[in-house]
């Protein structure tokens, strides 16, 4: 409805090209910006901004200080500040220009969110604008009518990218987490007919099943898992093909053990890389290959394994040890993990491209970690595999998505406000104020609980549009 | 209608309560302490403040809202505190925000003790007879341009959407509503004919109107406990243009508590150490001998008895059209609706120290009587139950309370105020909490003063009139803390701390008791302060006592405050380790306490009634012409024409205004500003 609290989101349309930038706007925008912003020397510098300015800087990791700053930055950007009422929303605005790209504009945008800001709902700087007198007559008359007939719409679309099952999932456990509400209730209301006697422990197990669920869910919002904890990646291959060399040359280092006999690496490697825009957490494998060496065949199954849990799996494969044979089994090995996204390295190439062209179901890539040559097209496809579909034509999806998974974590909060309650021995009628919270959260997902700032996701057309 | 045109009686007063029981009580006390001349009607004095159902007051959210009502300077809780036989703090257990007072009556006592109340009150007359007509005038222009006079807040957009941080001790805007009404309220006329002017009347009319009773097959025209009904006056409030729809509600047998078998009962005991209501009341002036409660249980031959005769149950049989309250559903439901319990509890309450009746709390019915008769005594202790009075449903005229501002006045006639069952209530808690509230507006109206309407941040009262007037009560409302939002700054320890101002303000509550509030309030923050700036180390002390109340050591230094927040620790046991105190009353050191170890949550809720506020501080103006307003769905409309809210927040409340139509209003309302 009508808030003061202090509010971001994404205001340019998002894309791979051009400047990216975040909106945040109200009384804290100052107080939250300076938190994860420093001058090109380290220094926090936003808090003494005069107003009308632009300062250039980093926007670094919230839990970075001013001496490790270095190792946080995400970006390099430009920053302005306007003071309220003289700015867009008519509050204090700052306004953080960055370098496009869909992974760098939402990692700040989490950054700020982390810092304290709360996802601006669609169309929300607009409408502020609007109640602080920053819009002309004209302008207020389309917005009424905007309001009015697309909210019903809107409200359905940002419903309908919800899969069934996930919508199933959370009317369940807004039914379950209810019917707890109405029992503890109407044990207050009534205590010489119901009893709240060991109620602690059946709702301790049902907060661990409902927190469970919840990250469940909250992972399975891919976007967000992306933006936040990197794609889940494994390199698979041949002994020998150079899956270790690939892994380096992605690293940057030395990390994995590389020789030219086969199956040296007998264990699977995790490491977290900054690639590019995107972040990948990369595990090398051992070589698959029927082997009569037990150590060697743990590392091949834990590879497997580790390709199970995968969000992608790039093959790596030896270009000039190509036969019917090898092919086969590469092809039979991508079929095992058919519902995994897959790239196809085809390496060394640098020692000659006399191979013939094969048929894989992914993606192939030329590939040379001696050369380089294929870094960049490897690069380029894993952000259009990843980020494609949630950028530059359908904004909406991402921010839909964003609020999904907001509205899933402040429900998750609630439930984890409640574990405390329960832990710091708190009476029952403490836990119903924020199930009810938690309960409410989920509502706004299904649109089961109509507010206003649902209605206000219309907004979006002038918001994101200016 | 009048029986005699004849009849030239006529006589003058300030104010007309019509009906005398908790509603019409707490107004007509109300108006005649604020000096106006009151009279009010009775169909028999013997039944002023009459408890007709259960023998108790208080309970789960009611003990609030008598906490409340004494707050404001209301008669309840003092009348309470006079005769109770039983009292008992419910939910202790729980946390202070449900710990709620309920004591059992001395019906009699009850009933007697506020007559006396009202008989002593020199500007109340008090009067038997049925009113049956209001005699009304239509607004002319004329007085509408006096009410604009009267209204402070001419009607001017910027003025209306100015933000006031300090929200208003009243309402600054409800006032000029009521020139949106087109009649005005100028006297009542009696059975008798004789007609009483007066500038104002209070509905409190009960379940009274058009009262139905039913016992099986056997069907009264009477109210309540066999009295004369009221059938005249429904007719005369439709004619002024006020819809009336129909309710139904139910009361159990009393027994003849000679024939009750105690030695198969469990007693239920009072509390050790009573508590009073009233924040007036000597606590040692309420330490007397108790009467126990008994309870025992509903089994299976009771539930197939009444099975086998649902279809002798004006219910189920269809003959009653009023709408129940799901709530308190009678025996018959609960067997019908709970099929999968073997047993339902039954609580035998004595109905006062001079009778033998026993009131059969949780078997409420409108079985025929000799099937209540077979049921009652398949209940253990009741084998040979005689049952005094049956049970009974009573079917009554009330109306849609959206009808209603939050001051309680009909938005269509000035001057007239309803309280109390009539407005879709129920509850002797929820009818005296609305009677005292319309009776202070009545006065507030008569003097030219701003209303009195709480908020549903600041008071159950507030939290029962608003869902009364602006939600669509399909049932009898009754009061819950679940339905206070903001339940934990609610509570029935700080009722005094949160509206003894208001009392004060409006004149029911004296300089000086308003005066023990404010230092009360002082003394409470200094202590809160020095508890967060007293600050203990792991001394041999402090440790030795941690240890002795099973509590973890310490590691750090903490404030006193802190360490409050440990479940094991208390501010009495605390003492040990904070020698310098201050000697404090414990009515100080309970809200310290419980605002310490629960500022957390306490501050959560705060923080959200501020945004509560800022909605209900945005006015919209009462000449808004929502057909003016584009983009507003059609039914949203319709039911902003229909009820005009005051402010955004109440808008945001009604059912079929969606929250786009709110963000609408809102940028229309800024528009207007802006022009």
């Amino acid at each position: 409805m009508y808030s003061d609290d202090t509010i971001a989101a994404i205001a340019t349309a998002l894309s791979e090209s051009g400047i990216g930038i975040i909106r945040v706007s109200g009384s804290m925008a100052k107080e939250i910006t300076n938190k994860i912003f420093v001058g090109p020397s380290g220094k926090r510098i936003i808090d003494k901004m005069q107003t009308h300015t632009i300062k250039y800087g980093y926007v670094i990791s919230l839990d970075s200080t001013e001496d490790s700053f270095r190792d946080n930055i995400i970006d390099e950007c430009l920053v302005s500040y306007m003071q309220g009422p003289k700015s867009f929303t008519g509050e204090d605005v700052v306004e953080i220009n960055c370098h496009g790209g869909v992974f760098v504009v939402k990692k700040v945008l989490s950054e700020v969110l982390r810092a304290g800001a709360r996802l601006a709902d669609p169309g929300e700087f607009s409408k502020r604008a609007f109640l602080n007198g920053r819009m002309d007559l004209t302008e207020a008359e389309a917005v009424m009518d905007i309001i009015s007939s697309k909210s019903d719409s809107s409200l359905k679309a940002s419903i309908n990218q919800l899969s069934g099952n996930i919508s199933k999932k959370i009317k369940e456990l807004r039914e379950d987490i209810l019917y707890n509400i109405a029992f503890i209730e109407s044990a207050l209301d009534d205590p010489e007919h119901i009893s709240l006697d060991g109620y602690d422990e059946k709702i301790t197990g049902l907060l661990e099943k409902w927190i469970y669920e919840i990250d469940k869910l909250i992972r399975s919002n891919d976007s967000g898992k992306f933006l936040r904890e990197g794609i889940n990646t494994v390199l698979l291959g041949k002994p020998n093909a150079g899956k270790s060399s690939v892994m380096n040359l992605l690293l940057g280092q030395d990390r994995a053990i590389v020789t030219d006999i086969a199956g040296t690496t007998r264990d699977t490697l995790e490491e977290y890389i900054k690639f590019g825009n995107i972040g990948l957490n990369l595990v090398d494998t051992a070589g698959i290959r029927d082997t009569e060496n037990t150590v060697e065949q743990i590392g091949v199954d834990r590879a497997r394994k580790a390709a199970e849990n995968a969000d992608l799996i790039i093959y790596v494969v030896d270009s000039t040890d190509l036969n019917n044979n090898i092919t086969k089994g590469y092809i039979d090995l991508m079929n095992s993990f058919s519902n995994k996204k897959g790239i196809v390295l085809l390496n060394k190439v640098d020692l000659g491209k006399n191979f013939e062209k094969i048929d894989f179901p992914y993606p192939v890539i030329e590939f040379s970690t001696v050369t380089g040559e294929g870094f960049d097209i490897l690069k380029d496809t894993i952000t259009d595999m990843f980020y494609k579909g949630l950028g530059s034509s359908s904004d909406e999806i991402v921010i839909t998505n964003i609020r999904h998974r907001n509205l899933l974590e402040d429900c998750k909060k609630s439930l984890v406000n409640v574990q405390q309650s329960v832990s710091m021995g708190m009476q029952e009628d403490f836990y119903s104020i924020d199930l009810m919270d938690a309960y409410s959260s989920l509502g706004k997902i299904i649109g089961e609980e109509i507010e206003d700032d649902l209605a206000t996701e219309i907004f979006s057309k002038f918001c994101l549009g200016k | 209608m009048s029986v005699s045109e004849k009849n030239k009686l006529v006589e003058y007063y300030d104010v007309a309560v019509i009906g005398a029981g908790h509603a019409g009580c707490e107004a007509a006390l109300a108006c005649s302490r604020l000096g106006l001349k009151t009279i009010i009607f009775t169909v028999s004095v013997d039944s002023i403040a009459l408890m007709p159902c259960n023998p108790n007051i208080g309970g789960s959210s009611k003990g609030h809202l008598v906490r409340e009502i004494d707050a404001l300077g209301g008669e309840m809780g003092k009348n309470i505190d006079k005769t109770f036989i039983q009292s008992k703090m419910l939910n202790v257990s729980k946390g202070p925000a449900v710990h709620s007072l309920r004591a059992q009556a001395d019906k009699q006592n009850y009933s007697k003790s506020m007559r006396n109340v009202l008989e002593n009150e020199p500007n109340l007359t008090i009067k038997q007879g049925e009113v049956c007509e209001f005699v009304w005038e239509d607004i002319s222009n004329e007085d509408n341009i006096q009410y604009d006079k009267q209204s402070k807040s001419n009607l001017n957009y910027n003025q209306l959407n100015s933000k006031s941080n300090n929200e208003p001790l009243v309402s600054q805007d409800l006032f000029s509503y009521y020139r949106n009404a087109t009649k005005k309220i100028v006297g009542v006329r009696s059975y008798t004919g004789a007609t009483y002017m007066c500038k104002a009347a209070i509905i409190c009319s009960g379940t009274y109107l058009n009262a139905r009773c039913l016992c099986g097959e056997a069907i009264t025209y009477t109210g309540p406990n066999g009295l004369q009904a009221a059938t005249h006056l429904s007719e005369s409030i439709k004619n002024m243009g006020i819809d009336l729809r129909r309710f139904k509600t139910g009361t159990p047998a009393r027994m003849d508590g000679k024939t009750i078998d105690y030695s198969k009962l469990s007693e239920q005991k009072g509390d050790d150490r009573v508590i009073p209501f009233s924040f007036s009341t000597d606590p040692e002036s309420v330490q007397k001998e108790q009467f126990s409660c008994w309870l025992t249980y509903t089994n299976e031959e009771t539930h197939k008895i009444i099975r086998a005769n649902l279809d002798r149950s004006p219910i189920y049989a269809g003959i009653i059209e009023g709408t129940g309250p799901r709530y308190c559903p009678s025996i018959e439901d609960k067997v019908v609706k709970f099929s999968d319990k073997d047993r339902h509890q039954v609580f035998l309450e004595p109905e006062g120290l001079y009778t033998d009746e026993v009131y059969v709390d949780g078997m409420s019915s409108s079985l025929p009587e000799d099937v209540q008769q077979a049921m009652y005594r398949t209940v253990p202790g009741l084998e040979n139950c005689k049952i005094v009075r049956n049970a009974y449903a009573i079917e009554y005229d009330c109306i849609n309370a959206k009808q209603l501002y939050n001051s309680l006045q009909f938005k269509s006639v000035n001057g007239l105020f309803a309280a109390g069952q009539f407005n879709g209530s129920s509850g002797y808690e929820e009818a005296a909490a609305q009677g005292l509230i319309a009776g202070i507006n009545a006065a507030m109206y008569i003097l030219n003063r701003e209303p009195l309407v709480l908020d549903r941040s600041e008071s159950y009262i507030g939290v029962l009139i608003d869902d009364l007037v602006t939600k669509d009560n399909r049932e009898p409302y009754r009061m819950m803390t679940s339905k206070a939002e903001y339940r934990l700054l609610l509570r029935q320890d700080n009722a005094d701390l949160r509206l003894r101002k208001y009392g004060y303000q409006v004149g029911l509550i004296s300089e000086e008791d308003y005066k023990k509030v404010c230092e009360k309030e002082t003394l409470i923050l200094s202590e809160m302060d020095r508890l967060k700036n007293t600050f203990v180390g792991a001394s041999k002390d402090v440790l030795s006592y941690l240890d002795s109340i099973g509590s973890t050591p310490l590691t750090t230094g903490v404030s006193l405050a802190a360490l409050l927040c440990r479940p094991e620790v208390t501010y009495e046991n605390m003492a040990v380790i904070d020698k310098d105190r201050p000697s404090l009353p414990s009515s100080v050191t309970e809200q310290v306490e419980i605002e310490l170890r629960y500022e957390g949550y306490i501050d959560r809720q705060k923080k959200q009634v501020e945004h509560f506020k800022k909605m209900e501080s945005r006015k919209i103006p009462v000449d808004l012409d929502y057909d003016d307003v584009p983009s507003l769905r059609i039914e949203a409309r319709q039911r902003l024409k229909e009820f005009k809210p005051l402010s955004i927040g109440q808008a945001s409340r009604l059912s079929g205004v969606s929250p786009a139509d709110v963000s609408v209003l809102l940028v229309y309302l800024e528009k207007g500003n802006n022009r």
